[in-house]
């Protein structure tokens, strides 16, 4: 187990690399002077000079790549255009809310998703999983932008239920933590509306098929033979077997989490950090959106870490490595 | 073939796609209006003169969304075989060869899907200049990863096994065994890929060009139809409808085809 | 006494109808070790699953008897087929690998059999699941009752399989090539397991297994399946 942890953080590194290295290669596709990259080009020209020293700027491209990475392993990116602040400063002050919106959209597919998996497996080419099919097919063709202003269009413009973008009424003054609390909810409920209804369809069918696998398995006949019930056999020794690929598919929906987000939060304006890269890369502010580049990668690495620490930890093929003797 | 007949969902989507495809080829012949031309009345609801409204310049959206179509499916289409070139290849050599090319390229593989790729893109638009051609480019850049790990996993399956053997005692290069001989195995599952790729493509363009990265106007494409309507989904809210249909009714029938194809080619489908 | 007639089982698919049995006929009495071959797919393990009643679609009974104790089970509801599974008559498969659940103990996989059958409580399905660990020669019983599949060997997964089948009082085993996945060694040993529990208990066993001079060793009748019959 532990040397399972252990070799899964050593290929960490590679992929980190790798990760600063797409990074860096991607804002020297612009033509002109990569300074651009890192800071807001109006600054004082003594400021210019120390970055240049910084950053290596005026050295071949290969030891600039070591000076990148040498602010990178850092968390420093730079400083913003306009907000003349660290870059990682100001994502920082981001990452919060848009972590909250990620992980309760996918707290939220996961509580739907399981049971209509569960169900259309446990009733295969039934009518119920027929229809789950047919809606997850239809899920998987919304584009997400325009769920958003649909689900906004008729819960906020028509039916006045819902507000339609921030994360708090500006107008509350010094509200209690309950108040709050409702205020942010509501607040967030069409974003994340919008996050489940586009991801459910994926992670249904997965689902489904995660169980139709356990289901097909001899432990399964064998379980039936002992005369056990059917609920107990699908809810007991199917599912235990069928959740444990769900822990892998939380790592692998990490990147389509974070672009989900990128676009919900810009159309709600959601202050997270996706509307601040979207906004960044429309002004063109370099040194956030490379940053944003990094980090998201970087959380998506360490949430597959994770994911897969999980994995090894739930599946006691793997937690019990004991070798027995024949 | 037979099987894909009998799915009536997949005949459905290929009916529609097909339909489609004339429209936006069509384009110039079937619309009414020019879709670029100002007109006179504008957020004008749908109506026996402009069969889908007009948008807030007076254009005409039926036109618009006829030409939309030409880009958004020659865009998805041209995108997909970029990632499917480049997925295939790269696939296949790391499969083949195996060893430090098969380590180099996985690892490449994990590194690009450690990135959320919308954000990848948009990055990448905003160093560059956004414009028709280097969405195509950059989506295919983008979302080859796919196919290059099941194109691999083929090729690690096929290549132990004896008729291949058999070709390199016969003196057959390396290039002509991986092309001739085993890629085409691959065929049905990477087809099927491929239409997931496609429709991927497709959201993938409109959701750019919605923010404004991917084409820009005057050239219109359902994507950027949909930025414009935003402003106005109180007063013309079919704006929104109606390139939104568009798109989910063009990607659903590539999932519908997709599946035909995918159920077509599965042996143990019953 | 477990008696079959003219049991008939067929597969439909598009194209045919595969006769797996066609009226196959046979008797296990109390105490007894019964031998049932043949070529490989000819309809052993159908047998077997038929008389489980475990056959899903495409696959169905279409006609016979089956008769345990001169009741009648064929035609039965649903709910008593599945108390009747277990509790009289019981079922162990071919692999030991994969017929025992991984992400559960064995423990508890036997203490829910009992649990399930005589609505037990946890401490004593326990005391009794270890007790049957002992029973089929499992070493260090209260340790292993914890143990995951994977840890043991498949000469012990064959053995808590056949506990398993045992523990709710199933007088009637079928036995579906339990022994063509080990090794001769473990082999005798689960055979030896299986002759202590018919002599000592009064166990029925179905041998079913193309090992011929095994059936031969053991079984007081042997059975040969042949165009879905039982020949003698």
């Amino acid at each position: 187990m532990r040397r399972y942890i252990v070799k899964r953080l050593i290929s960490l590194i590679p992929l980190l690399l790798g990760v600063s290295l797409v990074s860096f290669l991607i804002m020297h596709l612009a033509p002109g002077d990569p300074t651009a990259m890192l800071t807001d080009p109006s600054v004082k020209p003594e400021e210019l000079l120390r970055l240049r020293q910084n950053w290596g700027l005026d050295r071949p491209l290969i030891v600039q790549y070591f000076y990148w990475l040498w602010h990178a392993i850092r968390f420093d990116f730079g400083t913003a255009y306009m907000l003349n602040r660290p870059v990682s400063a100001v994502i920082a002050e981001r990452l919060p809310a848009t972590l909250l919106l990620m992980g309760t959209s996918f707290a939220v597919t996961l509580l739907i998703a399981v049971p209509l998996g569960v169900l259309s497996a446990a009733k295969k080419k039934g009518w119920f999983d027929n229809l789950v099919t047919v809606i997850s097919f239809a899920g998987m063709s919304i584009p997400s932008f325009w769920l958003a202003l649909m689900l906004m269009l008729l819960f906020s413009v028509k039916l006045n239920l819902l507000p339609a973008g921030g994360m708090y009424d500006p107008s509350l003054q010094t509200p209690s933590f309950l108040k709050s609390a409702i205020d942010v909810a509501l607040h967030m409920a069409l974003p994340v509306a919008t996050m489940v209804i586009v991801a459910l369809a994926g992670i249904t069918r997965y689902v489904r098929s995660s169980m139709l696998e356990a289901l097909s398995q001899n432990y399964i006949k064998a379980a039936r033979a002992r005369g056990l019930f059917e609920r107990t056999v699908i809810f007991k020794h199917a599912l235990r077997n069928a959740l444990l690929p769900l822990i892998t598919l939380i790592g692998l929906s990490l990147p389509e989490l974070f672009g989900g987000a990128f676009i919900v939060e810009t159309i709600f304006a959601w202050p997270g950090m996706g509307r601040l890269g979207v906004a960044a890369v429309f002004s063109r502010n370099y040194p956030v959106i490379m940053g944003v580049v990094m980090f998201s990668a970087f959380l998506i690495v360490i949430g597959n870490l994770l994911a897969d620490v999980c994995y090894a930890l739930a599946d006691p093929r793997i937690r019990y490595e004991k070798v027995q003797k024949k | 073939m037979k099987k894909f007949k009998k799915n009536k969902l997949a005949l459905f989507g290929a009916a529609i796609l097909l339909f489609m495809a004339l429209a936006a080829a069509f384009a110039p012949a079937l619309s009414p209006y020019d879709p670029n031309e100002l007109g006179n009345t504008a957020l004008e609801a749908p109506s026996a003169a402009h069969l889908l409204g007009t948008d807030d310049y007076g254009r005409d959206i039926f036109s618009r969304i006829l030409f939309g179509a030409r880009v958004s499916l020659t865009i998805g289409f041209v995108a997909v075989s970029i990632s499917v070139l480049i997925g295939s290849l790269l696939g296949a050599l790391a499969g083949y060869y195996g060893g430090a090319a098969d380590s180099v390229i996985m690892r490449s593989v994990d590194v690009m899907l450690a990135f959320p790729s919308i954000f990848l893109i948009l990055a990448v638009q905003a160093v560059l200049s956004p414009n028709i051609y280097n969405v195509m480019i950059v989506i295919g850049l983008t979302s080859w990863m796919g196919v290059a790990r099941l194109v691999r996993g083929e090729f690690l399956s096929v290549k132990e096994r004896p008729f291949v053997e058999a070709l390199r005692c016969l003196g057959s290069s390396d290039i002509r065994i991986i092309f001739k001989h085993i890629l085409p195995n691959s065929f049905a599952p990477v087809t099927v890929a491929a239409t997931l790729g496609m429709a991927g493509a497709i959201l993938t363009e409109s959701a750019l060009s919605f923010l404004g990265m991917g084409v820009q106007p005057p050239y219109a494409s359902w994507g950027n139809m949909l930025q414009d309507s935003q402003a106005y989904l109180r007063l013309a809210p079919w704006m929104a409808l109606v390139p939104g249909l568009f798109i989910f009714m063009t990607v659903l029938s590539i999932y519908f085809v997709g599946e035909g194809i995918r159920g077509a080619s599965d042996p143990k489908e019953n | 006494m477990l008696e079959i007639r003219g049991l008939a089982t067929y597969y439909y698919s598009d194209n045919e109808t595969v006769k797996a049995l066609d009226g196959a006929s046979l008797s296990l009495g109390k105490g007894q070790m019964v031998g049932l071959s043949g070529a490989s797919g000819c309809g052993k393990s159908t047998l077997g699953l038929s008389l489980m009643q475990l056959i899903e679609p495409p696959g169905k009974i279409v006609k016979g008897s089956i008769k345990l104790d001169g009741r009648q089970l064929l035609g039965l509801p649903k709910e008593e087929i599945r108390q009747l599974r277990g509790k009289s008559i019981s079922m162990v498969f071919q692999d030991p690998f994969t017929t025992l659940n991984p992400v559960l103990t064995i423990g508890d996989q036997l203490s829910e059999c009992l649990r399930h059958h005589f609505s037990m409580g946890r401490k004593e399905a326990k005391e009794r699941a270890v007790e049957a660990l002992a029973k089929v020669k499992i070493n260090d019983p209260a340790k292993r009752y914890a143990s995951y599949a994977h840890e043991l060997s498949g000469g012990m997964r064959q053995r808590v399989m056949i506990a398993m089948a045992v523990l709710c009082g199933a007088r009637y085993l079928i036995a579906d090539e339990i022994t063509s996945a080990l090794d001769v060694i473990s082999q005798r040993h689960i055979m030896l397991l299986l002759e202590e529990l018919r002599t000592k208990e009064g166990l029925s066993v179905l041998l079913i297994s193309h090992n011929r001079p095994l059936l031969a060793r053991h079984c007081s009748r042997i059975y040969e399946m042949k165009d879905g019959k039982c020949l003698n």
